[in-house]
C-alpha cells in the first residue's frame, strides 16, 4: 500500500533531500539567462528562469547549518527552522503557512550541515506575498517559551521517527560521529536526543539573530520570472530588511591527519538484515585542488553509481558475495568532505567476508586503475543529469542555493560540465590512489544481535 | 513548453471559467493504431514517457505475492540479444533514464531521454518489455535483493503497521497481499511465473501511454509503434473479484520493542468514480491532507507536539476503495494520539466542516493544481493517471470546476458515507505495555 507521506507533510527533509543534493549540486549545464546579483544590504540573488509553466519556486538559504552550532547545541540550527514558521506581528501565529496554503502554494524548509533553507512554490502572482512574508520572517520573528516546547517535542519526535526507529540511521549517525574526530560534520544535523531535549527559546534566537540577516542569506527563484522583475520585488521586500549582524567567518575546527583506521559495530535487536558502510576523507568541491573533485565525482559514478558501476558488477555479479554495493562521492561541502562505499551481503555472506572483498576490488582499484570506457560512460552520466535537471525549476533552485551556502559559485556551476568533460582517466586513478586510504576512512557494521530471552 | 500548454495552465489559475481548449493535449494514433497522449514542447532538449499496463500486483498467483514487482526488477536484467550488463551499459551510454514499477492495479514504465537518443531509448524499451530473458543468474540476483530488503524491513514499525492493517481489511483478496511479497512467497516465484507474468500482462489492449517533450506529433505516432507493436493485441488477465472490506471495525497492537509507536488508521473509502469522491476528497483535505493546516496536523501537531507528522488520504482502487491515515509518537502518547484522531474524526462526521474551511480547502486544492504540471515528468504522469482512471481527455480543464462546484452538504454526506459508525480501523505496531500505561 501507499507509504504515509511522512517527510512530505514534514518541515524538514533532512538527509535524504540534504545528501542527494550535495551529489547533484554542480551537476548542470548551464540554463539560459541566470541572473545573479546583490542588494546594497548584502543579500545575494540568483533567478533561473524557466517560463514552461506559471509557477514559481521561491527559496531563501541561510549560511548557517548544523556544523555552524556551538559545541553541545546540536540540532539548534534545525530547531530553529522549525520555529521560523511560528510567527512575526505581522504575520502571527501560523498565518504564514494558513496564508501559503490559502494561495494554493506548497511549502517546507530543511536544514543541512552548511545551511538552512525555506521554500514556497506558487503560481508567478504570488511571488510578491511569499517574498514580502519571507522577508519578514528574516528578523521579525517572535517566540514564546510555551510554543518552543511544543515543537521542541515535534521535533524530538521527528528524530524518533528518522532515527530511533531506524537502525541503518542509527548507524550513520555514530559511524559520521567517529569518522569525523574534531570537525562538526560529526553531528547530527537533527541533533543528539539530550542535547535537544536542553534546547530553549533563547538557544534559538541566538542563532536568529547572529545568522539571520540578509548579508548571510542567498534568494533563489526560479520559474516563470524575469532576473528584472525579480530584482524590483527584492528591492520592494528583502532590500528594507537591515543588516542586523556581521556573521562570523565560517571557520571549522579541523581534522586532524590521523593514520588510524576507525570502526564501529552496532549490535541492534531489531536488526534482520546486516550491513556495512564506509567513509574516506576527500576534499569537497570547495577545498580541493582544480580537479580533483571533477575526478572524485567521476570516480564516484564510475566505481560505485548503480548496476554498471565497477564495484557493484565485481560484488554483486560476479563473485556473489552482495545482494548490493555501490559508492558515491558527497561532493558539496564548504569543508573536507567524504567518499562514501556500502555493501549488503548476499544470503549467507558474512560481513567479514564481505569487507574483504570490497577492501581487495579498492585494492585493485588502486593498483590498476579503471577502465577507459568505464570512465566515458561515467562522465556522459553525469554530464547529461545537467540537462535533466533543466526540465525541474526546484532542483535548478536546489543547485544553485547548495551551490552558494557551500562556498562555490555561479560561475563554478555553469562551468562545471565543462570541468567534468576535462577529467581525464589519469585523473581518475589518481584521485584513487590519493584519497582512498584506509588510514583517512571508518567502517561501520550494522549487526543482528539475537533479543534477549524473557527473564 | 509551447505557448499552448502554458495557456492552458495560466487559465487554470484564473479558478473561474476555465475556455482553453485541450489543443495543448494531443490523442495520436499511431500508424498501427496505439493511442497515446502528448504535449509537444521543445523547450528543452528532452522526451518524458510514461505508461501503464493495467493488471499491477493483484495479477500475481496465488501464494505468489511479488510476481509483479519482481518482473520490474528484471526487465532491464537482459532483454533480446543482451545480457544484464550489456542492457545497462547500453543504457548508461546513451545516459537514459528509466524506471519499472509494480502497482496494485497497473504495472507502470517509465523513459527519459535526451532528444538526440530518443530511437535508440525506445529500442530499449521495446525490447525490456517485449523480450525479457529473466536469464538464472539475473532472477537470483534481484530475488537476492528484494529478500535483503524484506529482511531488512522485518521490524520496521511503518512497514509492519500498513502490512497488517492491508491484510486485516483485505483477507485473502489480492489486495491483502503486499506488492513485493513476502521472503516466502518471493521465495517459491520460479522463472515460468515470471514469463507467463511479462505474456499475460504486456499488451497493447490494457495500455495507456503519455509524454512531454522535444517530439512532433508525427515522430511520436512512430514512436508508439517502435515502442509498443511487438506486444500481443490483448492481455490475458485474471478477473479480480470487487473486493469486501473487514466488516467492522478492529484495534489491533502490534507488540514490538520500538522508541516510537507508529498508528495506521482508516477505513472505507469511495471508488475514483463515485459522485461523492470529490467531496470526499475535499474533506480529506481538510481532516488530514499535505499541508500544514489541517485539523489533525493543527491537533496532534501544533497544539500538543504529539507527532512530527500526521496525515490522512483517500486510496481508490480498481476493486475497493480506502480511507487511511498515519501518525507515529513516543508510546506514552501513542493512546491519546489515537483518542483525539478518534475524536476528529467523529467531530467532523457529526458535524462537517465550517464555511471557512471549505473555501480555504478548496482555494488550496485549486491553487495548488498548477504546482502538478512543472516538468515533463509530472506532466506525463497527469496525463497517463487521467487515462488509467477514465478521466477524460478534458478533465485538466475541468478539475478546478469540479471542486468548485463542492457544497458544504457534499462535504458532509461524504463525510456520513466514510466515517459511516465513526470507529476507523486501526492497526497499532509498538510497545503495548507503554500503550496500556499512558490511558489516553
Amino acid at each position: 500500500m501507499r507509504r504515509r507521506p511522512a517527510a512530505q507533510c514534514a518541515r524538514l527533509a533532512l538527509l535524504a533531500v540534504a545528501l542527494l543534493f550535495a551529489t547533484l549540486a554542480p551537476r548542470l549545464a548551464a540554463a539560459a539567462d541566470v541572473g545573479h546579483f546583490f542588494l546594497d544590504n548584502g543579500l545575494e540573488v540568483v533567478v533561473v528562469p524557466d517560463h514552461r509553466s506559471p509557477v514559481v519556486t521561491h527559496m531563501i538559504w541561510y549560511k548557517v547549518g548544523s556544523a555552524d552550532e556551538e559545541p553541545g547545541k546540536a540540532g539548534v540550527a534545525h530547531f530553529l527552522e522549525h520555529l521560523l514558521f511560528k510567527g512575526t506581528p505581522k504575520h502571527p501565529g501560523s498565518s504564514f503557512s494558513d496564508t501559503v496554503a490559502a494561495i494554493g502554494g506548497s511549502e517546507n524548509a530543511f536544514t543541512s550541515y552548511d545551511y538552512t533553507a525555506y521554500y514556497q512554490r506558487v503560481a508567478r502572482e504570488h511571488l510578491p506575498l511569499v517574498m514580502e512574508m519571507e522577508a519578514d520572517r528574516m528578523t521579525n520573528l517572535i517566540l514564546t517559551d510555551d510554543v518552543v516546547a511544543r515543537e521542541r517535542d515535534v521535533v524530538l519526535e521527528e528524530r524518533r521517527s528518522r532515527v530511533e526507529n531506524d537502525p541503518g540511521s542509527k548507524l550513520g549517525e555514530v559511524l559520521d560521529a567517529t569518522f569525523y574526530l574534531e570537525h562538526p560534520y560529526g553531528r547530527p544535523v537533527i541533533g543528539w536526543m539530550q542535547e535537544i531535549e536542553a534546547l530553549d527559546r533563547e538557544d534559538a534566537l541566538d542563532v536568529y539573530t547572529r545568522y539571520y540577516t540578509p548579508n548571510n542569506a542567498v534568494l533563489v527563484v526560479a520559474g516563470d520570472v524575469e532576473p528584472d522583475e525579480v530584482r524590483a520585488l527584492a528591492a520592494r521586500t528583502y532590500g528594507e530588511v537591515a543588516r542586523r549582524a556581521d556573521p562570523p567567518p565560517r571557520i571549522r575546527r579541523a581534522e586532524p591527519d590521523v593514520d588510524a583506521e576507525r570502526r564501529v559495530l552496532l549490535r541492534d535487536p531489531s536488526t534482520e538484515q546486516e550491513s556495512l558502510r564506509r567513509e574516506y576523507h576527500v576534499p569537497s568541491y570547495t577545498t580541493a585542488e582544480p580537479g580533483v573533485a571533477e575526478a572524485l565525482d567521476v570516480l564516484g559514478e564510475a566505481f560505485g553509481g548503480g548496476a554498471t558501476s565497477r564495484l557493484y558488477r565485481r560484488l554483486v555479479v560476479e563473485r556473489k558475495l552482495a545482494a548490493g554495493a555501490g559508492g558515491y562521492y558527497q561532493a558539496s561541502a564548504l569543508d573536507d568532505t567524504a567518499f562514501h562505499l556500502y555493501a549488503v551481503p548476499a544470503d549467507g555472506v558474512d560481513l567479514a567476508t564481505l569487507e574483504k572483498a570490497m577492501d581487495e576490488e579498492v585494492a585493485d582499484l588502486v593498483a590498476n586503475g579503471l577502465d577507459a570506457d568505464d570512465i566515458e560512460r561515467a562522465k556522459r552520466n553525469i554530464i547529461a543529469e545537467a540537462v535533466y535537471a533543466r526540465d525541474s525549476q526546484s532542483a535548478m533552485a536546489r543547485i544553485y542555493g547548495t551551490a552558494l551556502t557551500t562556498g562555490s559559485t555561479v560561475e563554478a556551476v555553469e562551468g562545471w560540465a565543462d570541468a567534468i568533460r576535462a577529467v581525464t582517466p589519469e585523473d581518475v586513478d589518481k584521485a584513487a590512489r590519493d584519497w582512498l586510504r584506509i588510514g583517512r576512512s571508518a567502517t561501520g557494521w550494522l549487526v543482528r544481535q539475537a533479543p534477549k530471552e524473557p527473564s | 513548453m509551447t505557448a499552448l500548454p502554458r495557456l492552458f495552465l495560466a487559465l487554470l489559475l484564473a479558478c473561474a471559467a476555465f475556455s482553453a481548449s485541450a489543443a495543448d493535449i494531443r490523442r495520436v494514433e499511431s500508424p498501427g493504431g496505439i493511442v497515446g497522449w502528448l504535449v509537444s514542447d521543445d523547450t528543452v532538449p528532452l522526451l518524458a514517457v510514461k505508461f501503464a499496463f493495467t493488471g499491477g500486483a493483484a495479477q500475481d498467483p496465488d501464494g505468489k505475492a511479488g510476481v509483479a514487482n519482481m518482473v520490474s526488477g528484471l526487465l532491464d536484467e537482459g532483454a533480446g540479444d543482451m545480457d544484464a550488463q550489456q542492457f545497462q551499459r547500453r543504457a548508461e551510454e546513451l545516459a537514459i533514464r528509466y524506471n519499472f514499477d509494480a502497482g496494485r492495479d497497473a504495472f507502470y514504465g517509465e523513459l527519459r531521454t535526451l532528444s538526440e537518443n530518443i530511437d535508440a531509448a525506445v529500442d530499449l524499451v521495446r525490447i525490456a518489455i517485449s523480450s525479457p530473458r529473466f536469464d538464472e543468474d539475473a532472477v537470483e540476483r534481484i530475488r537476492g535483493q528484494i529478500v535483503s530488503g524484506l529482511r531488512g524491513d522485518i521490524n520496521d514499525p511503518d512497514t509492519i503497521a500498513s502490512r497488517a492493517w492491508m491484510q486485516a481489511i483485505f483477507g485473502d483478496h489480492p489486495y491483502g497481499r503486499p506488492i513485493d511479497g513476502t521472503m516466502e512467497s518471493v521465495a517459491r516465484i520460479g522463472r515460468d511465473d515470471l514469463v507467463a507474468f511479462a505474456s499475460a500482462n504486456f499488451a497493447r489492449d490494457n495500455l495507456h501511454v503519455a509524454a512531454v517533450g522535444d517530439i512532433s506529433e508525427e515522430a511520436f505516432g512512430l514512436l508508439l509503434d517502435r515502442m509498443f507493436s511487438g506486444l500481443p493485441e490483448t492481455a490475458s488477465l485474471r478477473t479480480v473479484p470487487q473486493a469486501s472490506l473487514a466488516a467492522r471495525p478492529f484495534e489491533t497492537v502490534i507488540d514490538t520493542d520500538v522508541p516510537q509507536t507508529v498508528i495506521q488508521f482508516g477505513g472505507p473509502g469511495l471508488m475514483r468514480h463515485d459522485p461523492d469522491f470529490v467531496p470526499a476528497y475535499v474533506l480529506n483535505h481538510l481532516l488530514g491532507g499535505g499541508t500544514f493546516t489541517s485539523r489533525l496536523y493543527d491537533e496532534i501537531r501544533e497544539k500538543r507536539g504529539l507527532a512530527y507528522g500526521v496525515d490522512t488520504y483517500l486510496y481508490p482502487l480498481d476493486h475497493a476503495a480506502l480511507f487511511g491515515g498515519g501518525v507515529a509518537t513516543r508510546g506514552e502518547r501513542a493512546a491519546e494520539s489515537l483518542r483525539i484522531i478518534r475524536e476528529e474524526i467523529a467531530r467532523i462526521a457529526a458535524d462537517g466542516p465550517t464555511q471557512a474551511e471549505l473555501d480555504e480547502a478548496k482555494a488550496y486544492l485549486k491553487g495548488s493544481y498548477p504546482l502538478r504540471f512543472d516538468t515533463s515528468g509530472k506532466i506525463a504522469g497527469q496525463l497517463l493517471q487521467i487515462q488509467i482512471e477514465e478521466l477524460g481527455i478534458d478533465y485538466i480543464e475541468r478539475r478546478n470546476s469540479l471542486i468548485d462546484a463542492v457544497t458544504i452538504d457534499d462535504v458532509r454526506r461524504a463525510a456520513g458515507r466514510l466515517f459511516a459508525d465513526g470507529a476507523p480501523y486501526v492497526t497499532i505496531v509498538g510497545r503495548k505495555a507503554a500503550l496500556e500505561n499512558s490511558g489516553g
